[in-house]
């Protein structure tokens, strides 16, 4: 697709959380994340990661903007690892990577202006004099679709999708290349979410941004996305080019998932897989197949013992799945 | 006017519901008319704050008080009002013959009992039933919705659940009584996916057994799409179109549903294309104009007097209705 070398590559990418119980809270198990991942993002390129509740995408995001420390693997960066760095070593990079938040209600401070929030990334990076980043505030504001003179007003007065592009004219201030986008626009009514898709879509032509973005609605996905990952209990199942992904999905997990959208056509008749059970618990998941028992496919001691490997199946479309779910497609 | 012979279970009339605040009385639902038939789903859909809920409230008579109020308009349910029934009545048809779920099946639910008390409680309250019968009864409502091993389930507690099985427990408690109409407030918001075709699946498949009516409230026109025979689309508290949910998606009049269904991405649209949007946003309820208000938000131009009047709500096909602004409704 891309001859240039990825913005971004992650190699067995594992972020592990420590469980404490007992009297002495010490660790008693670990709650397994992120557990492995294996992912890069082209230059330009709009990686979709979908996975349900609680199966690791916000983690992810957040190990790859180093706002956790991993337990393992590594982030290459435009060629930096930045598993190893330290904090004062990561400073050049905080301004290249910058996240999207769900909440726009949340992510701002309701005691200061726009101006001032928009502002606050130039202050910490101590650039530029006032009279200037008074200026690039003024830019960023009307890059993002709003009149500059919202810097003087407070973030209540503005609605859901206005407080979004709030936050990623923020997001913007330091020229980024690589925007994590976790769930942008999930708290926004329909209505409003189109326009910060428009946003995203125009800025990534404009400035050439990369972006990751997360989020558990696979039809906006589909559309903002060239590339889709799937991940399950803290691995990335499935990928491949978002049409691929949709017209010929592999895993019996993404066909479940893709199987469970409600399409807004009542003449539509859904052939539904409906998957039995829960979400899973990531703390001591299986070591083998972890699908199995959500799969209604029986498996064998091995399928549940040993980790499937991650194969391309077809150019650019890869697939971690056991024996057992692959079924027939088994080479 | 409500007939013996007809066969809605539910005829909404002019409803009107409003609020007392610092402000002044706000009205939250403006003139809402809508019918629900016998064993069909009813789908109302709008943007946050447009009255979906308060709606359901009013129909259920669970206002908060002393704030909110009807102010107006009839909800007949199989014959009787129930905007001006006795509180006693009322009590005795709610939980039994009319129940609810809600969004947030931990808010449903009561976290110091076990699951099985809960459902027992409502046997209990509104029919004559022995304990015994009751937990048996609780036993088998939970095997309904799908709970595997139920007769250990049901001595647990809600947070002893995932946020599917909650809500699983929150549906058997709605039906056990076997009512007539569910109202359910977006009853699978808070869940992912694969969990949300679960409920619905089970859902529609306790309809097809049970035979009951349902009003889905919800913001996913997909879920619309799929689960209702009608639909009611809601803006700044009233209904701007009501139609069978194939004729709505298929033939949109009013321009607010038109934006609505060309704002959302298709999973079989062209990626990466510009998505049509609706700009502004909703107008707070102290600035609605008696006028349509959809106007501030319109591409079309609106002159003085169609903010003023409000427009009639017209049959513009077979059982299609629109709030008819002449300008909205090319
Ligand atoms: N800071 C933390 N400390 C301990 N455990 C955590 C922490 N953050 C996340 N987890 C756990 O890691 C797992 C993955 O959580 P994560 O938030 O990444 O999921 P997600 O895929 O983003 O889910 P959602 O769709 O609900 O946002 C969960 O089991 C969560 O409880
Ligand atoms: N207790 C209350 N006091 C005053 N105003 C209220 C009260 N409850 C609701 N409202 C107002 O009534 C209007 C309709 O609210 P409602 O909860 O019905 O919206 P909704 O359509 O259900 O929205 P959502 O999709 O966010 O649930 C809103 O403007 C809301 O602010
Ligand atoms: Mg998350
Ligand atoms: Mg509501």
């Amino acid at each position: 697709m891309n001859s240039q070398a990825p913005i971004l590559a992650t190699k067995d990418l594992t972020m592990h959380f420590p469980v404490k119980g007992g009297v002495f809270r010490r660790a008693v198990a670990a709650c397994k994340a992120v557990d492995g991942v294996c992912l890069s993002i082209e230059q330009g390129e709009t990686l979709g990661l979908v996975g349900e509740s609680g199966c690791g995408k916000s983690t992810l995001g957040k190990t790859i903007a180093r706002l956790y420390e991993p337990t393992a693997g590594s982030i290459h960066f435009e060629g930096t690892n930045l598993a190893p760095l330290s904090r004062g070593q990561l400073k050049p990079f905080r301004r290249e990577i910058q996240m999207v938040f769900q909440d726009p209600y949340e992510s701002l401070n309701p005691r200061h202006t726009i101006g001032t929030i928009v502002e606050e990334p130039f202050v910490i990076h101590s650039m530029g004099t006032r009279e200037e980043r008074r200026q690039w505030v003024a830019d960023l504001l009307r890059k993002v679709g709003l009149n500059e003179s919202a810097a003087q007003r407070f973030p209540f007065e503005f609605s859901g999708g206005q407080r979004q592009r709030i936050g990623i004219a923020r997001a913007l201030a330091l020229k980024p290349k690589l925007l994590i986008c976790d769930e942008p626009v999930s708290a926004l009514d329909v209505s409003i979410q189109s326009q910060v898709l428009n946003l995203l879509m125009k800025l990534q032509r404009e400035m050439g941004l990369s972006y990751l973005f997360i989020s558990h609605d696979l039809a906006v996905v589909k559309h903002i996305s060239d590339r889709i990952a799937v991940m399950y209990l803290g691995r990335i199942v499935e990928l491949a080019p978002s049409e691929e992904i949709y017209s010929n999905p592999i895993h019996p997990y993404t066909k479940a998932l893709i199987s469970a959208i409600p399409v807004a056509d009542p003449t539509h008749k859904p052939d539904r897989v409906i998957l039995e059970g829960d979400v899973p618990s990531p703390i001591d998941p299986p070591d083998g197949c972890r699908f199995a028992p959500r799969s209604g496919i029986s498996h064998n001691k091995e399928h549940l013992d040993n980790l499937p490997s991650f194969r391309e199946m077809s150019p650019g479309h890869w697939v971690e799945a056991c024996p057992a779910c692959l079924g027939d497609k088994v080479v | 006017m409500p007939t013996g012979q007809s066969d809605n279970l539910l005829e909404v009339r002019n409803l009107v519901t409003a609020f007392d605040t610092d402000v002044g009385q706000l009205t939250a639902v403006d003139g809402v008319s809508f019918e629900v038939r016998k064993g069909q789903t009813l789908g109302i859909v709008g943007e946050s704050g447009c009255g979906k809920s308060v709606t359901a409230m009013s129909v259920m008579r669970l206002l908060p008080q002393p704030m909110g109020k009807i102010l107006g308009g009839d909800v007949f349910f199989d014959g009787v009002n129930l905007a001006t029934l006795p509180r006693d009545e009322m009590r005795s048809i709610r939980g039994n013959r009319i129940s609810m779920i809600f969004q947030e099946p931990m808010t449903a639910l009561n976290p110091v009992h076990p699951i099985g008390k809960q459902i027992c409680e409502v046997l209990t309250q509104h029919h004559d039933m022995n304990p015994d019968i009751a937990w048996g009864k609780a036993i088998e409502m939970l095997e309904k919705v799908g709970i595997p091993s139920p007769e250990i389930r049901v001595t647990e507690y809600p947070h002893q659940l995932s946020g599917g099985m909650r809500q699983r427990v929150v549906i058997a408690i709605a039906l056990a009584c076997g009512p007539e109409l569910v109202i359910a407030d977006e009853p699978t918001t808070a869940l992912d996916v694969t969990i949300q075709a679960q409920i619905l699946d089970l859902m529609k498949s306790l309809q097809r057994d049970l035979g009951m009516s349902i009003i889905l409230i919800t913001h996913d026109l997909g879920v619309i799409a799929e689960t209702c025979d009608e639909v009611c689309v809601m803006y700044a508290g009233r209904v701007v179109e009501r139609a069978s949910a194939r004729e709505i998606f298929a033939k949109p009049r009013h321009a607010y549903t038109q934006g609505l269904l060309h704002s959302i991405p298709r999973l079989n649209g062209t990626p990466k294309t510009k998505l049509n949007t609706i700009d502004g946003m909703v107008p707070a309820l102290k600035d609605l104009k008696p006028g349509c208000r959809f106007a501030p938000r319109s591409e079309r131009k609106h002159e003085q007097h169609h903010l003023e009047e409000r427009p009639d709500f017209q049959e513009v096909g077979q059982n299609h209705w629109v709030e008819a602004c002449p300008i909205c409704v090319g």
